[in-house]
């Protein structure tokens, strides 16, 4: 099993945190995982993205320029990823703020109204963790209890008050993502 | 399950770890990206208040080398980290820390240059690591770590190095490796050493106190005698010898039958030995030598690889070539040596790797 991933939108979208609770998910579950994000500039209010590997071998290039799954929080990213997705792969994407949809017939493509739905809740917060539930629905790539693990993992302690809400995000994200094609 | 010591963690934050728990007694350096983490990892740490050790924000890196410089004299285990043009302004006190035979270690988390460049991963100071940088006749022992274990596991192992040899060591690194999060497990606590240990250790050389010794110890490199400075520059080529006898250290990958070897270190490896395999998975015999210290350099093993019919070696480094150099003084015109770089922060994918493995050595 070897699963690459790119997860890019905003900086501020919790891009980075949801690629390190997935990789954290996959460190409990004993899996090889690398976390590459960009970094710089682009993070402070501009576009962010992380490629996480999560593996059952030693992961030899952490750098990837196709992705088995591509989630995508807005048009820059997927405009920019949507041809990145190797052929058969997947691609998931939030509709808010997404004025031209990926074009592509040759792989899955799945929305998730997760920005909208947090709203309706009064969860901004819960926005990433949402998006991964829905990712875990399509690939469960790490077993839910050890996501679980990886949650708990990747919040500083202080956080761990929201445990219960980020677990509430996780299951319900899974519900609301649909298949587009 | 069982707490085991498994954590996710960036490169950066890996170091600072891996410093306290072997014991290091102080860290001084100057934030610049991308290894800023090192010391706010160790200021989150806060060292000070559980092993004792030392953690300062110097006014500017070429004040962190000359506090690295006065702590090795005293026999202590100190560092600094710093990136690209942060290591520039370091050549100086590297050079004096050389003469003076003091051990020490040094992180350089590459970004890309030449200048204040970018804050993206390269590896464009591979010459100023193992050529020199600082000026005279010197070496530092240089590590090149590929995974955020080995950037864990070189800061005890450059210090034990460092303190053999009495050496500065260089842990050469670059902002992918500094930034990527990997799995780590972490070493156990040790304690810092006391000031009796230290004197024991060091006490032939330090000025960690007088004692009851004859002669008080100096650490000075200014020799205004020739043939007396002479003297420093033969037993210190005595001591590089030394360390190429003893000191290599490499890893081969998928070179049993290999026709052809890529030669590459850090990050860049890592992408290499993708494009190793996705060669493998086309019939093409192609190897991967990593070397681990890049100063000393592995050069009986590329001599081995020649001599048992490897026909032809690629370079690959994120600057403009300078490990290729080394490649062809060892491989001495007996097989086909190309470099392949992207350069300024660019990095490249195992793709582009492979064609360009294609275009310069297949055809």
């Amino acid at each position: 099993m070897k699963e690459t991933i790119i997860i890019a939108g905003f900086g501020g979208q919790g891009v980075l945190s949801m690629g390190k609770i997935l990789a954290y998910s996959g460190v409990m579950q004993d899996f090889e995982v690398t976390w590459m994000p960009s970094y710089g500039p682009e993070m402070r209010g501009g576009t962010a993205n992380v490629t996480v590997i999560i593996s059952d071998k030693r992961i030899s290039s952490p750098i990837a320029d196709s992705f088995d799954t591509a989630i995508i929080l807005n048009q820059q990213s997927l405009d920019k990823f949507e041809s990145k997705v190797k052929p058969g792969g997947v691609l998931i994407y939030d509709t808010n703020g997404i004025t031209t949809p990926p074009a592509r017939t040759d792989i899955d493509i799945y929305t998730i109204d997760a920005a909208t739905e947090c709203a309706r809740l009064g969860q901004a917060k819960m926005f990433n963790t949402m998006i991964l539930g829905g990712y875990l629905k399509i690939k469960p790539v790490v077993e839910m209890e050890y996501v679980m693990q990886g949650l708990k993992k990747s919040l500083p302690e202080r956080a761990w008050s929201l445990l219960p809400q980020n677990e509430a995000a996780i299951k319900h994200g899974a519900e609301i993502i649909k298949k587009v094609r | 399950m069982a707490e085991k010591e498994i954590k996710l963690m960036k490169g950066n934050e890996v170091i600072a770890h891996a410093a306290v728990r072997c014991g290091c007694d102080g860290y001084f350096g100057y934030p610049i990206t991308p290894q800023s983490e090192v010391m706010e990892t160790l200021m989150e740490l806060k060292p000070w208040e559980s092993t004792g050790m030392v953690v300062l924000q110097a006014e500017s890196e070429i004040s962190s080398i000359n506090m690295v410089y006065g702590g090795a004299a005293t026999g202590k285990m100190v560092m600094t980290s710093s990136s690209s043009p942060g290591v520039s302004l370091m050549s100086e006190g590297l050079s004096y820390l050389a003469a003076c035979e003091l051990p020490c270690l040094v992180v350089n988390c590459q970004r890309g240059g030449p200048g204040l460049g970018t804050i993206q991963p390269s590896q464009g100071d591979y010459f100023q690591a193992c050529k020199g940088g600082g000026h005279g006749d010197y070496h530092l022992i240089v590590l090149a770590p590929a995974s955020v274990q080995e950037m864990h596991d070189f800061v005890e192992l450059g210090f034990e190095l460092a303190f053999r040899y009495r050496i500065p060591s260089m842990l050469l690194a670059d902002g992918a490796i500094g930034q990527m999060m990997e799995k780590v497990v972490l070493s156990p606590q040790k304690p810092r050493r006391s000031d009796e240990q230290i004197a024991q250790q060091c006490g032939s050389w330090a000025a960690c106190g007088k004692g009851r010794r004859a002669k008080r110890n100096v650490a000075t490199s200014l020799y205004l005698q020739s043939d007396e400075l002479e003297c420093l520059n033969i037993r210190l080529q005595e001591k590089y010898r030394e360390i190429e006898s003893r000191e290599v250290r490499y890893e081969e990958f998928m070179c049993d039958n290999a026709e052809y070897v890529l030669v590459a270190f850090g990050s860049s490896a890592r992408i290499c030995s993708a494009t190793v395999e996705m060669a493998r998975a086309e019939g093409i015999k192609l190897g991967l030598l990593r070397p681990i210290t890049l100063y000393p350099f592995p050069i009986k093993p590329l001599q081995q690889m020649v001599e048992r019919g490897v026909k032809g070696f690629l370079s690959v480094e994120l600057n403009a070539g300078q490990m290729v150099e080394d490649v062809r003084l060892a491989v001495e015109g007996r097989a086909l040596v190309e470099h392949y770089g992207r350069m300024g922060g660019v990095v490249f994918n195992p793709e582009s790797v492979l064609e360009a493995f294609k275009n310069k050595l297949l055809k």
